[in-house]
């Protein structure tokens, strides 16, 4: 099954035109030597086969659990007019827009995305899109490496692992360097960023710091001390770059209110489905002084020559089909269309309703804490935090498989993912939005209280 | 820079009004926020504009109708690939089960993905005769920074720290430096030769025990299948180098030739361009790359894991390879693309890919033979799936150059080719109509550049102005780099546009 549209007839009068007897004389160019072997694949599908086989394929994967899951990609309400209008071929089948004549429909939806998240970030400059929260961030300590002409920045434990594994990716092709921030083990601020280790590597006079990478909420769910940070990484010269959520920014402290130079995050929960990573949404912000570090596509307004307002790709002295070796990023293709959806997404939410979505997953969180509590699950960290946080369960590995039979996706057992974090051994981390219910909630508690239970049981008859 | 004239379409600010919306989701309790200290909590509301829901639709569709697309007319736009987006793809990866995958679900929940992209990488490994693929890159550069820095790990794993250089052709698309320089390395551009070719005596001259490796697009940007491909892979190696394939141009060469089996040790795959995955206004895009034996141990992290005794599949642990050159990006991959470009795959089996490639090129020598009476067409060999024309002969002629040639196209209803790339050929237009064209568009086409060429000797002040019937006419690009706006803020006074 093809897409083509040629007949038998038209290939023959192409042929014609070209002067050629067949189409293997236009391949005449590549030698014999290297001629393909052969191309062996699955045979071709009819499209009601294919249909058939998708949908079974899909339907292999589990995505009936009741889920307790966040960690970096969250599940929200996402209104269908966000898909019904990205469903429009005049938007997702449309090219780059270099042709600003025939693309005012891109330029200004990706202009406003621009402006919507200056808004929530309180910054002044927003990129068109990066790939993703990681490479957006990984993008984010190399913009503060530029801008300082330094070669090393501290990231605490608190950004995303996945994040910091990418910016070490990144940084190792680049040769500078990315220490770790610990978190604080014990007390009042357990599991929040060490502020007192964070002055001790900024002290390092051999080796200054270009930036300074805090993520709020966590990685563990945890509100962080970001202006401190921030006036920590200032005080040593270095910028700082606050790692965010976009829909917790309703609710929380913004990156321009405590001062941060860049946010960089993951787009994905303005509206964007889980997909099984992607594809997501970059977001990567700067303050104004900052514009010309900031990789990536920007959009513009500017006036036709009729004076009529217009919207153009701009500042592209930065790009790589510009500035070949000497660009910014190697960045091309990027997630407009993801950038679409967020724009869709927050228009449609509307402050208010952006605000009731953050603080209705904040209820929901609170009950499950409580619940979760009271089945025998406290949590690990005493510090403030939004909608997810990390709860003491032993064994926990053991115990998140075993409530997958009953139906319950537990969240995440953290230990895989935060090695060296003696707190975390025993913990998963787990999350409530504003379509977490109360019932998935009773549900959830009451099969961790079984299985904690029958763990407890058997311990006692060994 | 001043707005005076209209305004298209107001912007979701300017629509706004204090109290508008509907409710999406419940009211929370007002008490929810209690636990969270001041500092922490957002001192003024962030300022989203409030809209009701038509206004939305409404707003979206007006800017929609503004666009040119796929699914609105022929896009000639050589490099690109700009084929038909099938409808089923869409429809697939909506589906509830790939939708609504979380990425850290644990293996055994997301066994139909985890098939699916094992599936995918076997089969673009065969394409591309690769001993395996990564699917992690989100787009054909992070794809490149992938493959180099894997290129940077194995000169490394050998001890070879004096690797520093990446040779480019002066024909690159500008990511292959860029990615260079990003993966640490010096950018070392060798220039073309006259017959649009690689020059393999210049790079034969450049390569040594500092070249790290060699990245060639094949078919180059010229559109051009390197017919001294031999001679250069082996003197790469030779040199001790790695070659890396940019497969921004698979379309053309599908079943016909493998970069793997040719001696490519690298190579990326751009699934919106061959896979007919959607371009989005700019991306999402998937870059998948694929390498050779000497590259596999630094394949990024997680792999795709087929288990033993048809246990299905799972995801590598966290730090489960130590070689690898470690994560590229957060999570599996930009999947849901991934999903559309498998059901491509599945939809064509090896012969419709064959028939793609086949149709790609015999449409792009059609449009070749036709054209060559109307503009210049420099490299006359059979081109593949794509061929630069130049307006050289017209400029000279008329004062005509190929900007005012693509913005004329416009007024015609086209969306131009590709303009003024390859760097190494004099205004350039490159043309690729891809295979889901038909014979009467590329026809009617023709036609149009036709009348194009014949008022650029009759009335040339009508290409110069052009385009005319676009909503917007050519824009102060100057004034909006040198006084950035970049974002909305409420304007007063003369600064206010016109009302609509």
């Amino acid at each position: 099954m093809g897409y083509g549209p040629h007949t038998p007839d038209d290939r023959a009068a192409m042929l014609a035109a070209i002067g050629v007897a067949s189409v293997d004389e236009l391949f005449a160019d590549i030698p014999q030597s290297l001629r393909a072997s052969g191309l062996e694949l699955a045979p071709p599908l009819s499209e009601s086969e294919l249909a058939t086989h998708l949908r079974g394929l899909a339907s292999r994967n589990r995505v009936d659990l009741v889920s307790f899951l966040g960690a970096g990609a969250y599940r929200h309400f996402v209104p269908p007019i966000v898909d019904q209008l990205l469903l429009r071929g005049e938007f997702y089948t449309a090219y780059t827009p270099y042709q600003p004549e025939i693309s005012q429909g891109t330029l200004q939806t990706i202009y406003e995305y621009q402006s919507l998240l200056a808004e929530l970030t309180a910054l002044d400059v927003v990129s068109a899109s990066h790939y993703d929260g990681a490479s957006a961030t990984a993008e984010a300590a190399l913009m503060t490496c530029r801008a300082t002409r330094r070669e090393r920045v501290l990231v605490s434990r608190g950004v995303h692992p996945h994040y910091r594994e990418t910016l070490c990716t990144y940084f190792g092709g680049a040769s500078l360097v990315a220490d770790e921030i610990p978190l604080v083990s014990e007390g009042p601020y357990a599991g929040t960023t060490d502020l007192a280790a964070l002055e001790r590597m900024l002290a390092d006079a051999e080796r200054p710091v270009a930036g300074v990478l805090v993520a709020n909420p966590s990685f563990l769910g945890l509100l962080e001390p970001m202006a401190e940070a921030g006036r920590l990484a200032h005080a040593a010269g270095a910028l700082f770059v606050s790692v965010v959520e976009p829909v917790s920014l309703a609710v929380l402290a913004s990156p321009g209110q405590y001062a941060a130079d860049i946010a960089a995050g993951e787009g994905q929960p303005l509206g964007i489905p889980l997909s099984y990573g992607g594809p997501y949404l970059g977001i990567l912000a700067c303050r104004d002084d900052l514009v010309r570090q900031i990789p990536g596509r920007l959009v513009g307004m500017t006036a036709d020559l009729d004076g009529k307002r217009a919207f153009v790709m701009t500042m592209r002295a930065r790009e790589q089909d510009i500035r070949r070796e000497k660009a910014a990023s190697n960045i091309c293709t990027n997630q407009a269309l993801c950038a679409l959806a967020a724009g869709i997404y927050l228009a449609s939410l509307g402050p208010h309703g952006l605000s009731d979505v953050a603080t209705l997953g904040a209820a929901r969180a609170y009950e499950l804490e409580t619940a979760l509590a009271a089945a025998g699950a406290p949590r690990v960290h005493p510090g403030p935090y939004l909608n997810e946080f990390a709860v003491r369960v032993p064994d926990a590995g053991a115990v998140h498989a075993r409530l997958l039979d009953r139906g319950v996706l537990a969240g995440l057992p953290l230990a895989p993912l935060m090695p060296g974090e003696p707190s975390l051994s025993d913990a998963l981390l787990v999350c409530a939005t504003e379509v977490t219910t109360p019932d998935e909630i009773g549900s959830f508690a009451a099969a961790l209280g079984a299985e904690l239970a029958s763990g407890a049981a058997q311990e006692a008859t060994r | 820079m001043t707005v005076t004239g209209e305004r298209l379409v107001p912007t979701l600010f300017e629509r706004s009004r204090p109290g508008r919306g509907s409710t999406k989701v419940p009211h929370p309790p007002k008490d929810a926020l209690d636990r969270i200290p001041t500092e922490g909590r957002r001192k003024d509301g962030a300022r989203l504009p409030e809209l009701s829901e038509p206004e939305i639709a409404r707003h979206y569709v007006n800017l929609s109708q503004l666009n040119y697309a796929v699914d609105t007319g022929f896009y000639p736009l050589g490099s690109c690939t700009m084929k038909y987006n099938p409808k089923i793809n869409e429809w697939a990866a909506r589906l509830d089960g790939f939708a609504s995958l979380h990425p850290m679900a644990p293996d055994e929940l997301a066994q139909g993905t985890l098939e699916l992209l094992w599936t995918l990488e076997q089969a673009l490994a065969e394409i591309g005769g690769m001993k395996a693929v990564t699917l992690q890159p989100a787009a054909g550069a992070h794809g490149e920074l992938t493959g180099i820095l894997m290129v940077r790990a194995y000169h490394r794993s050998r001890g070879d720290f004096d690797r520093t250089e990446v040779l480019v052709p002066d024909s690159s698309h500008g990511t292959n430096p860029a990615t260079a320089s990003m993966a640490g390395f010096k950018t070392i551009t060798i220039p073309s030769a006259v017959d649009g070719g690689v020059d393999v005596e210049a790079f034969r001259a450049a390569l040594g025990p500092r070249t790290a490796a060699v990245m060639i697009t094949n078919p180059s940007t010229l559109g051009l299948f390197e017919s001294r491909l031999c001679d250069l892979l082996d003197a790469v190696h030779e040199a001790g180098a790695l070659a890396y394939m940019d497969g921004a141009n698979l379309n053309a060469i599908m079943g016909r030739f493998k970069p793997g089996e040719a001696g490519f040790d690298v190579m990326h795959f751009n699934v919106h361009k061959t896979f007919s995955t959607p371009h989005g206004g700019g991306g999402p895009g998937a870059g998948p790359v694929g390498v050779g034996e000497r590259l596999l141990p630094f394949l990024p992290s997680p792999r795709v894991l087929r288990e033993r005794d048809g246990r299905g599949f799972r995801l590598e642990r966290p730090h489960e390879r130590p070689s690898s050159i470690g994560r590229v990006r957060g999570f599996a991959g930009s999947t849901g693309v991934l999903v559309r470009a498998y059901a491509y795959i599945r939809a064509h089996g090896a012969a419709g890919l064959c028939e793609v490639s086949d149709d790609a090129v015999l449409a792009a020598n059609y449009m070749k033979a036709r054209i060559g009476g109307l503009l210049d067409v420099p490299f006359t060999r059979p081109c593949m799936h794509e061929f630069v024309a130049s307006s050289t002969t017209l400029k000279a002629e008329t004062g005509i150059r190929t900007l005012d040639v693509a913005k004329r196209l416009i007024d015609y209803g086209y969306h131009p080719p590709t303009i003024y790339f390859p760097l190494t050929v004099d205004e350039a237009l490159l043309i690729e109509p891809t295979e889901t064209e038909s014979r009467e568009v590329m026809d009617a086409f023709v036609e149009a550049l036709g009348q194009v060429v014949a008022e650029a000797h009759t009335d040339p002040e009508l290409l110069h102005s052009a385009p005319h019937g676009t909503p917007v006419r050519r824009l102060d690009e100057a004034t909006a780099a040198r006084q950035p706006n970049l974002r909305w803020r409420a304007m007063t006074g003369s600064q206010t546009p016109c009302p609509d």
